[in-house]
């Protein structure tokens, strides 16, 4: 089989957990923290046997030569990854920054929105519109207090945050297009609205602005399996004409996106996959204590909170 | 071993048979249709070559393989010299052995084959291929480094044999990979039944022996450009053989239902990811149980009889002209009939049907009839009216080509053609100075031997461009196009010593 490093693979440096389901890891790879962009993402892989998954660039450190990753433990692949990689871990496989960066445009008043899997990925962006010079309103939305984190980076990057969790424990109560609506209450003048979570959230965000034709940007999510436009598997739908999302976004204008196309292609291997995380927890509760059994989340429910 | 010369009715009258795996049993399995000559086999087949002094199959053949010379070597019972003699214009003849379209090339012209059945070009030059891997023979020659840094994108049949070529010139080569794993097409797509994994991998062994280096998981336009490959990177030449990705749909309704999938993408899954092992391999692959595949090519074949190897219990070949037409190998579509696929000629699918679940039920298809000529040659299908009629499927792949991969095009100042590919000129130079390009991305799809031979086109393109020799020059005047002189110096003086450079 042929082997690309002789070591082996990328280097795990530093994870940090959030909370149960959401963790951070940040990898070594000098080249890609020199190329990638907000708004990019990369494709993972565990180990050989492993399937190749996607996830956004949340951070990057030139300096330090990392990137950094935040994942949610929702299937076998990330659930896996949360058992297995630690600090001075490798992963087999990752390779990007793939897709076209986001467009930071010359808007003036931008409101960054993040929920769910989305939390982390819109980091950049809000630190990106920050420094081009642009009024940041940040938005994220958690299931509770608990839950939240990197407030301290949001803050440091946005002129304004608000934040949103379902038990009003933190924020405003509220979904995170609660958020977005107060947001436009308070500023008339709003250029652009940027949204990253499930494909629920950005559907609900996209039609929150609809109405006040505020330009808005979603982050598409759809399953992939080699992110460079040879598949096709990640096809979306944008103003009525087929795109791949992994080469020709994955950023697209929210108002055009069929949603609902989205959500259900999401759940294309359902079944497999709730096998493969059956069969594989099952293989855990008999070498390790038992962990407990997450239920599998549906791409139709809004996902919160980390 | 001069023998006396051979007539059409001294040599061995039928074809040498190959044995292949009962087509029951293996449309159960991945494992290998054909299981090649045996060494009797072989020899049997060689005498049946006629050795004809104008020797129409080297002319057939993408990369003017010495034919006759390479089977003359089998006869001789020299094989280590047949595998020489085809890896001086073939770099993997266990590979193109198996998967070449040779019908259309050097078999199709074989002088044999004007009376009897042609010779069995593809299945000699396969087993001398096999031979050679498990031999573990290698032609590495004596290596003097040059001092010159070459980067190679992309590693597909193009970008090794460029590799290869630039190697043994004494170059510096690292050929840079997006998948985890090198070979391009021969890796992820064409599926272990026709060309297994290990031969690939063999092939790329070599490479390495030859001192080249593969670097996987690098997608070339995003992680860095072809600009900084040469002005931070220090690379004097590149080679770009990215291949034709992008596949295409029809735009027709219901195109994203659940169970409708690109070749590619079936066939990525299956033979790269290994879903075929799920859930030893992670990878899912939702398996159908009525396939229909659109389309009558290589990659089509492929799609169906990777579905059957899935369970399918039916699997059906939709193509819109007729067997005639279709571009698949002969020997594809025969594997194919005999492995069950049923084949729906003249047919069109105009629309995907869904159970109300967005999940796939079937499609409403057309008859077409063959109507003018078009610009192909080929006579254009045409609708008939009022010919709609349902087909019941759970799952349909679309295997109807490819567009041009759009990364380089977005991130590097390539000028590109019409249809998105890089234009390059007849030495396959791109617009920027020192990068060349060949293969799929320049010609859109074709086969491997075509992407193989755009390689070692390049690569002689780029020693000239670099101001290395070629060895052909010395080695093969007549192909240099140097022929009687040589330096200036008549050829018949032969009064200079051979040296070895490239
Ligand atoms: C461009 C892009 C960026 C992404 N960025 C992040 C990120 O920064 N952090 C993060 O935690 N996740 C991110 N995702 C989602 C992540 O890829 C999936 O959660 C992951 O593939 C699930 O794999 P699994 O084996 O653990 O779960 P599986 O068992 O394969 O799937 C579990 C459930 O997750 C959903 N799912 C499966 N595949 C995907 C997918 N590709 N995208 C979205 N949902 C999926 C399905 O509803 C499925 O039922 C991103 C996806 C894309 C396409
Ligand atoms: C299913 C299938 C069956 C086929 N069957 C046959 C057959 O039987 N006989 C035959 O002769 N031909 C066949 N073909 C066609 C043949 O395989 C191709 O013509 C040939 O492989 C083209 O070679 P290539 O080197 O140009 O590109 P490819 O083999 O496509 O290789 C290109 C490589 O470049 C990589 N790459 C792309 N972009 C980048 C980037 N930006 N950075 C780094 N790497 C990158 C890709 O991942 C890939 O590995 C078949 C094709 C398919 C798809
Ligand atoms: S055309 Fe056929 S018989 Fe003649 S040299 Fe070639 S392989 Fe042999
Ligand atoms: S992931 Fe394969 S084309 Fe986008």
């Amino acid at each position: 089989m042929q082997e690309t490093k002789k070591d082996t693979g990328f280097e795990i440096v530093t994870r940090e957990d959030f909370s149960d389901v959401t963790y951070l890891l940040e990898i070594r790879h000098p080249l890609m923290a020199k190329a990638a962009r907000p708004g990019q993402f990369v494709i993972v892989m565990l180990h050989e046997h492993g399937e190749r998954i996607p996830l956004t660039i949340a951070d990057f450190d030139r300096n330090k030569g990392t990137i950094t990753l935040v994942i949610q433990a929702v299937g076998k692949t990330t659930k896996e990854m949360q058992q297995n990689c630690r600090q001075g871990t490798h992963l087999y496989a990752i390779v990007g920054p793939m897709g076209i960066p986001s467009h930071i445009g010359k808007a003036k008043k931008v409101v960054c929105v993040g929920g769910g899997l989305g939390v982390a990925p819109i980091f950049p962006q809000a630190r990106a519109y920050k420094e081009s010079g642009a009024y940041v309103i940040g938005v994220v939305g958690f299931r509770s207090r608990e839950l939240m984190f990197w407030e301290d980076r949001f803050r440091a990057c946005c002129d304004e945050l608000i934040v949103c969790t379902d038990d009003g424990s933190a924020g405003i109560r509220g979904l995170v297009t609660a958020g977005i609506k107060q947001a436009i209450a308070k500023h008339s003048d709003i250029d652009e609205v940027v949204a990253i979570g499930p494909p629920v959230m950005m559907k609900g965000c996209a039609e929150a602005t609809r109405s006040a034709r505020i330009k808005t940007m979603v982050s598409l999510n759809p399953v992939m399996v080699d992110g460079t436009g040879m598949c096709g598997g990640c096809r979306v739908k944008v103003g009525g004409k087929m795109m791949f999302a992994c080469v020709d976004g994955p950023d697209f204008d929210g108002h055009q996106v069929d949603f609902d196309d989205l959500m259900f292609r999401l759940r294309r291997f359902v079944p497999t996959e709730k096998a493969a995380l059956e069969r594989w927890q099952d293989s855990c509760r008999m070498k390790i204590p038992p962990i407990e059994r997450l239920e599998l989340p549906d791409p139709f429910e809004e996902v919160k909170g980390g | 071993m001069a023998t006396k010369k051979k007539t059409i009715r001294t040599i061995p009258q039928e074809r040498t048979p190959v044995r292949e795996q009962d087509p029951q049993a293996r449309a159960k399995n991945f494992s290998e249709v054909s299981l090649g000559y045996q060494l009797d086999d072989a020899l049997r087949e060689a005498e049946r070559c006629l050795m004809c002094p104008d020797q129409p199959c080297v002319r057939g053949c993408p990369v003017g393989i010495d034919i006759p010379g390479f089977i003359r070597k089998i006869s001789e019972k020299n094989f280590h010299g047949a595998y020489d003699t085809l890896t001086d214009t073939n770099l993997l003849p266990a590979v193109c052995g198996r998967v070449c379209p040779q019908e259309t090339q050097c078999e199709g012209v074989c002088t044999v084959g004007d009376v009897l059945a042609p010779v069995a070009i593809g299945r000699l030059e396969r087993w001398v291929g096999d031979l050679a891997i498990k031999e573990g023979w290698a032609n590495i020659p004596y290596i003097e480094p040059n001092g010159f840094k070459v980067g190679i994108v992309g590693s597909g049949p193009a970008g090794m044999a460029c590799a290869a070529d630039m190697a043994k010139a004494g170059c510096d080569v690292t050929v840079y990979e997006a998948f985890h794993q090198a070979g391009g097409v021969l890796k992820y797509g064409i599926p272990d039944f026709r060309l297994p994994n290990e031969v690939v991998d063999a092939e790329i062994e070599r490479l390495v022996r030859l001192g080249i280096k593969f670097e996987c998981n690098t997608l070339v336009g995003r992680l860095f450009t072809i600009e900084q490959m040469i002005s931070e990177m220090g690379f004097h030449a590149l080679f770009v053989g990215t291949g034709a990705g992008y596949p295409s749909f029809m735009g027709i309704p219901g195109e994203s239902f659940n169970g409708v999938l690109s070749a590619n993408e079936l066939l990525t899954r299956c033979n790269l990811m290994r879903a075929k092992e799920f859930p030893n391999f992670d990878t899912p692959l939702q398996p159908g149980r009525r396939v229909a595949v659109i389309g009558a090519g290589n990659t089509a074949m492929d799609a169906m009889r990777v579905s059957l190897r899935l369970g399918a219990e039916k699997v059906y070949c939709i193509y819109r002209r007729t067997k005639t037409e279709a571009p698949a190998r002969a020997e594809e579509i025969h594997h194919a009939e005999e492995e069950g696929i049923e084949f729906h000629w003249l047919t069109s699918p105009v629309e995907i049907l869904d159970d109300g679940k967005n999940n796939v039920r079937g499609m409403r298809c057309i008859r077409m009839e063959l109507g003018e000529p078009d610009e192909s040659g080929r006579r254009r299908p045409v609708p008939v009216a009022g010919s709609e009629f349902e087909f019941e499927a759970d799952a349909v792949v679309f295997a109807i080509g490819t567009n041009a991969n759009p990364i380089l095009g977005q991130t590097c100042k390539f000028k590109l053609n019409r249809r998105g590919y890089i234009d390059a000129d007849d030495d396959l130079a791109t617009s920027i100075t020192g990068v060349f390009a060949g293969g799929d991305i320049v010609t859109g799809a074709a086969t491997v031997i075509e992407a193989m031979g755009a390689g070692r086109k390049a690569a002689r393109s780029m020693k000239a461009y670099l101001g290395l020799r070629d060895s052909d020059v010395v080695y093969l005047p007549e192909r240099a196009g140097g022929a009687g002189k040589l330096f200036g110096i008549d050829l018949s003086e032969r009064g200079y010593a051979r040296v070895r450079i490239a």
